[in-house]
Order: C-alpha cells, then sequence, then structure tokens
C-alpha cells in the first residue's frame, strides 16, 4: 500500500529513474482518483442544476439530455414571491454582520488574554478554552428565551448580536495563539514610548494581526453563510429568510417536479463559499493548519 | 519573598517602566482595569449568553416548561420519563452509532491521505486544497440535499450498485441503510482533519527515519514505530475534536430526513430530535435536560478518551525510537 508509506520528507525522488517516474505517476493516479471522487458530488450537483426534473432522476451521466438552463431562471425567481437576491441580501447581511463582530470582539479579548496580566486572567481563560468543548444545546433553549423576551425573535439582532459579544471562542483562541507569536519587545517598545495598551493595541498590534484576523474573516464568512440551525430557530417571516431557508423551503413546497431548480438554487447558494475558497485555498489551509480550526 | 529582603531602593522595574511616576501598584490597576476593557465585550457575552444560560437551562431541565407559561418544578420527572421515551433511546441509539462508526471512518481516511499528501511532489498543495473542499462546502443545505438525492431509492448510488448486483433497497428510504448516507457525508468531509494531521506530520524529526531506514526497518514498521507514536497527540486532538462535532451534527440530517428523522427514525440523531421537543413541541424543561444528559455523555467519552489517551499518546522522542 503506497499510502501507508512512510513519508520520507526528503526531496522528491529522482525524477530521472525510472522506478522514480513510475512512483510519481502511480501517486498522481491515486491523488487523482481520490479526487476525482470527493468531487464527483460536486459535478453532479452541477449537472444536475442543467438537467430537467425527471432526468436528474433517471440519467445517471454527467451529461444532461436536455440542456435545461431556465432551471437558474426558475430559481432567481425565487421561492413563494420572495427573489433569490432578496434571501442573497438577508444571507449577506447576516454573514457581515458575524464577521465585523468576531473580528472586533475577538481581538480585543484576545489582546487581554495573551498580554495583560490582570487578576483572574487563569480563570477567564479557562473559561473560555472549556466554550470550545460545550455543546452549543446546553445554550440554545435559554438563549432563545432571552431573545424571545428582548423581543428579537424574528429579527437578525439573535443571530448578530452574540458574535459582538465573542462568544466564538475559537477565534478568541486562535488569536491569542497568534499574538503570542509575535515578539513582544514590539508592544513593549510602545508602552516605552508612551503608549497606553489602547493605543498600543491598535497602532501595533492590530496591524501586525492582519493574518489571524483575515482567517478569522473567512472562516466566520463561510461557517454563518452555511449556518442552518440559527437562523431556522429565529427566523419565522419569509421576507427575512436567508438562502438557505429558502433552499429548504424550496424542497417542501415544490416537491420531486422542481429538482432542476433546487440544485439551480443549491449552485447559486453555495458560489460565495466557493469564490472564498478559490481566493483564498492556501490561506484557509494554513489557518487550519497552525490552529487546528475545523472546516 | 524577594522584596521583603531587598534594601529600600526603588526595585528594578520588571516591564516598559519608563515613567517615572507610574508606580508599579498604580500602574498594575490601571492593567486591570483596561484589560476588563478588552475583555468587556467577551465578559458580558460570556455571563449574558453562556453561564446564565446554563444555570438556566440546568434549572429548566427540572421543570416543565412551555415556553409561554412559566417554569413549573417536576423534579427528576424529564430525566425519569426519558428511559420510557422510545424516540429518545432510538436517538441515542442512532447517534452512537453515527459517532462511533463516523469519526474513525472519517479519521482513518485523513490520515491515510494525509500520508499520502505528505511529501514534496509537484501539484500536492493543489491535491491538499481539493480535498479540503469538502470540509467547507459539506455543512451547507445544498450539499445535503445532493446527498438526499444521491441516495435516494433508485437514485445514483442504489442504481450504481444495483448495476453491480447488490441491491439493498434504496437508503434514504429504508431504515436499515439510511443512517450511511450520513455516515459517508461525514467521512466525505475528512480534509479538516487531514490537514491537521498534514501539520503534525510535518513535526516528526527526520533524523528518525533515516534512523529507522539505517536499523533495516520496513515501511510498515516505520509507520507503526515512528509515524504513529509521534503522531499520537494530533490523533488525540483529532479524536476528541471529532467526537464532540458528530454528537452535535444536525443540518444534514434534518434536511435528510425532512427534518423528522425518518424512515422509522433511523437518522433521528440526537440533536435533531432535542430541536423537534424544543422547538416543535415546545417541551423546553424536556430539552433542556436532554441538552443536560448530551452534556454529559459528551464529557464521559471525552473523559474516557482522555484516560486511555496515556496508553497510546506519546509525548517526546523516548518511545519512538
Amino acid at each position: 500500500m503506497t499510502t501507508t508509506a512512510p513519508p520520507p520528507p526528503v526531496p522528491a525522488p529522482v525524477a530521472d529513474s525510472p522506478a522514480g517516474r513510475l512512483r510519481a505517476a502511480l501517486w498522481h493516479l491515486v491523488c487523482v482518483a481520490i479526487g476525482l471522487v470527493l468531487l464527483y458530488p460536486v459535478l453532479w450537483l452541477l449537472t444536475a442544476s442543467v438537467k430537467s426534473g425527471t432526468e436528474i432522476i433517471s440519467n445517471l451521466s454527467p451529461v444532461p439530455e436536455v440542456f435545461t438552463p431556465g432551471n437558474y431562471t426558475h430559481a432567481i425567481d425565487g421561492v413563494s414571491g420572495i427573489s433569490l437576491w432578496r434571501m442573497f441580501g438577508n444571507s449577506l447581511l447576516i454573514s457581515a454582520g458575524t464577521v465585523v463582530g468576531n473580528v472586533v470582539s475577538c481581538s480585543l479579548a484576545a489582546y487581554a488574554f495573551a498580554r495583560l496580566r490582570f487578576r483572574g486572567r487563569g480563570l477567564y481563560f479557562a473559561l473560555m478554552i472549556g466554550t470550545l468543548m460545550l455543546p452549543l444545546h446546553v445554550v440554545l433553549i435559554p438563549q432563545y428565551v432571552i431573545f424571545q423576551k428582548l423581543g428579537m425573535v424574528g429579527t437578525y439582532l439573535p443571530l448578530i448580536l452574540p458574535k459582538f459579544l465573542a462568544t466564538e471562542a475559537f477565534f478568541v483562541f486562535l488569536i491569542v495563539q497568534f499574538i503570542r507569536s509575535l515578539p513582544r519587545e514590539l508592544d513593549e517598545a510602545a508602552i516605552i514610548d508612551g503608549c497606553g495598551p489602547y493605543r498600543t493595541f491598535w497602532h501595533v498590534v492590530m496591524p501586525l494581526l492582519k493574518p489571524a484576523l483575515v482567517t478569522t474573516t473567512i472562516f466566520s464568512f463561510i461557517w454563518s453563510w452555511n449556518d442552518f440551525l440559527p437562523q431556522l430557530m429565529y427566523l419565522a417571516d419569509p421576507d427575512t429568510y436567508t438562502l438557505q431557508l429558502g433552499l429548504r423551503m424550496f424542497v417542501d413546497q415544490s416537491g420531486s417536479a422542481a429538482f432542476g431548480p433546487m440544485f439551480a438554487m443549491s449552485v447559486l447558494t453555495l458560489v460565495p463559499v466557493v469564490l472564498f475558497f478559490l481566493a483564498f485555498q492556501r490561506l484557509l489551509v494554513e489557518g487550519v493548519q497552525t490552529s487546528g480550526l475545523k472546516g | 519573598m524577594a522584596q521583603a529582603t531587598a534594601p529600600p531602593r526603588p526595585l528594578p522595574r520588571p516591564r516598559g517602566g519608563a515613567t517615572d511616576h507610574a508606580r508599579p501598584a498604580r500602574r498594575r490597576r490601571s492593567t486591570a482595569l483596561s484589560a476588563h476593557v478588552f475583555l468587556a465585550p467577551w465578559l458580558i457575552g460570556m455571563i449574558a449568553l453562556t453561564l446564565g444560560p446554563m444555570l438556566t437551562s440546568l434549572y429548566l431541565s427540572f421543570t416543565d416548561y412551555g415556553l409561554f407559561t412559566s417554569p413549573k418544578w417536576v423534579g427528576l420527572a424529564n430525566y425519569r420519563y426519558m428511559l420510557e421515551d422510545d424516540r429518545f433511546l432510538a436517538s441515542i441509539g442512532v447517534t452512537l452509532r453515527y459517532v462511533f462508526v463516523g469519526a474513525p471512518l472519517k479519521l482513518a481516511a485523513a490520515l491515510a491521505v494525509a500520508l499520502l499528501l505528505n511529501r514534496a511532489r509537484r501539484g500536492v498543495g493543489l491535491y491538499r486544497a481539493a480535498f479540503y473542499a469538502p470540509s467547507l462546502l459539506g455543512a451547507s443545505v445544498s450539499v445535503a440535499l445532493v446527498w438526499r438525492s444521491l441516495f435516494a431509492t433508485d437514485g445514483f448510488t442504489d442504481k450504481t450498485l444495483g448495476s453491480l448486483g447488490i441491491h439493498l433497497g434504496g437508503f434514504t428510504d429504508n431504515p436499515d441503510y439510511a443512517l450511511y448516507p450520513l455516515i459517508t457525508l461525514t467521512v466525505w468531509q475528512f480534509g479538516a482533519p487531514m490537514v491537521i494531521f498534514l501539520a503534525g506530520l510535518k513535526q516528526i524529526p527526520r533524523e528518525l527515519y533515516e534512523a529507522a531506514s539505517l536499523d533495516g526497518a520496513g515501511r510498515a514498521r516505520t509507520f507503526l514505530s515512528i509515524t504513529l507514536p509521534m503522531l499520537s497527540p494530533v490523533l488525540f486532538f483529532n479524536l476528541v475534536l471529532e467526537i464532540i462535532n458528530s454528537f452535535q451534527s444536525f443540518t444534514s440530517a434534518f434536511v435528510i430526513s425532512n427534518g423528522g428523522g425518518g424512515p422509522a427514525d433511523s437518522t433521528l440523531l440526537y440533536s435533531l430530535y432535542l430541536y423537534e421537543q424544543a422547538f416543535t413541541n415546545f417541551h423546553m424543561g424536556y430539552a433542556s435536560a436532554m441538552a443536560w444528559v448530551l452534556l454529559i455523555v459528551i464529557a464521559l467519552v471525552t473523559a474516557i478518551v482522555f484516560r486511555t489517551s496515556r496508553m497510546w499518546v506519546h509525548y517526546g522522542q523516548e518511545d519512538a525510537s
């Protein structure tokens, strides 16, 4: 088995030798095969989005018999009177709010954890790490009750407001780890020059944080874009529906006849995620590697 | 204490003490103050959205609460009812199967592919990115819909297997097999743990492999005696993370089973049933009790993994050579 071979971190075997060449070719073959299996569902989705409803079930071949681009116009018309653009805008609003909230609140908290000495820091830090492991369900119902009492159910506030309160401990932890890797002398120098912690944070640390903040931005965006359960809980009025909710409503209302438009809508829903992925794939993979974040 | 015996001359300031008038104590107080300013959003969130709700949820778990009436104390009734609630017991069985089949398969795939990609060859970056992509797409409703169609009766998988002479009678409509689409969907997203494995593999010192090859160790032996032990902390990290995450899976099961966990409750993941109890039936007291049972189960399983990890997680190099 080539897959269990120990990883020789030495430079690739000399490509000139026939054995090395054969091995490299075999390696590529295995990788391409895995890639095809993994990406097949995505390819299937793309081709299903231009097939007719009946053909999606009957035709196993990825090439459509009848090319049906009309699925897309149908998808853009949206569900029960709400256009796709409206839902797109709603999703975008929530994701943008989430990104801003996470970047601001998590970097503030992370700076305090990484650089400032104060009583209770150990306890606070343990609490923060603890929330990484806490199942969402334990706080789900009381949070719902709180937002319901505040009259916020049905608005985007329950989806965005918590992000401004650094509730995503993943990102706090990510930024803490990043700040710890920055040379301490830099902010010490700023303090000697008379900067208080606020100016040090804003003028010295913040600009250096850029890579961590970019990672936070990418993951915040993609996660909140794909998020489903909180939206399902808090949004009831179709006017406020996001793409994920709209997509599900589409399934409920139109049945199997509208499979084509449903998959066209699925494709359109994934476009921002794919664009983010293509633009930042190197950073994404590195971000996961350095922080242990899950995708 | 050093301060007690020190002569009464100004102590050297630990750091950054350039301004003469700023006395250490005052300075410490102002640091503490500004630390709390930085932490204010997090502290508010911690108290109002985590600790407070946790206590409330614990309290609600001993009550009969339907959101529109005030909670009525019922003691352990919610917890006792769980033992008679067939759907609750079914959801536990489904979830345990999902976690204990899905997570190991996913990690095995992640490790195997990480080993494959852990070499300097042309195109390796591209493969890494491509294999990671499902981890980002997989959580969406879109992909869950794809899975639902791929595994539908007479769908792609059913027909493909049928043409090979294997007739299982469909997946999503068949209680015996309906959980497998969910498991393949989670395994499909092995890219995230794979990337973490790759980072771990990079940390293994090359000398170990050189020494092993001098000793004439074969590939299997090198893998078992060097790679696996050196990688065990990362494996442990991935395992804990994967278990915690899979216990909480929701979207895919909700979409694929159309919200009901069917057929015959065969895909009724725990969080699906909890959601149904809380937000469809408005049994919020019972759902709170379920949330606490989930917390305890996750804590227990994690604790067991932590305990057994002493036997198989190796820190440092002495075990490897």
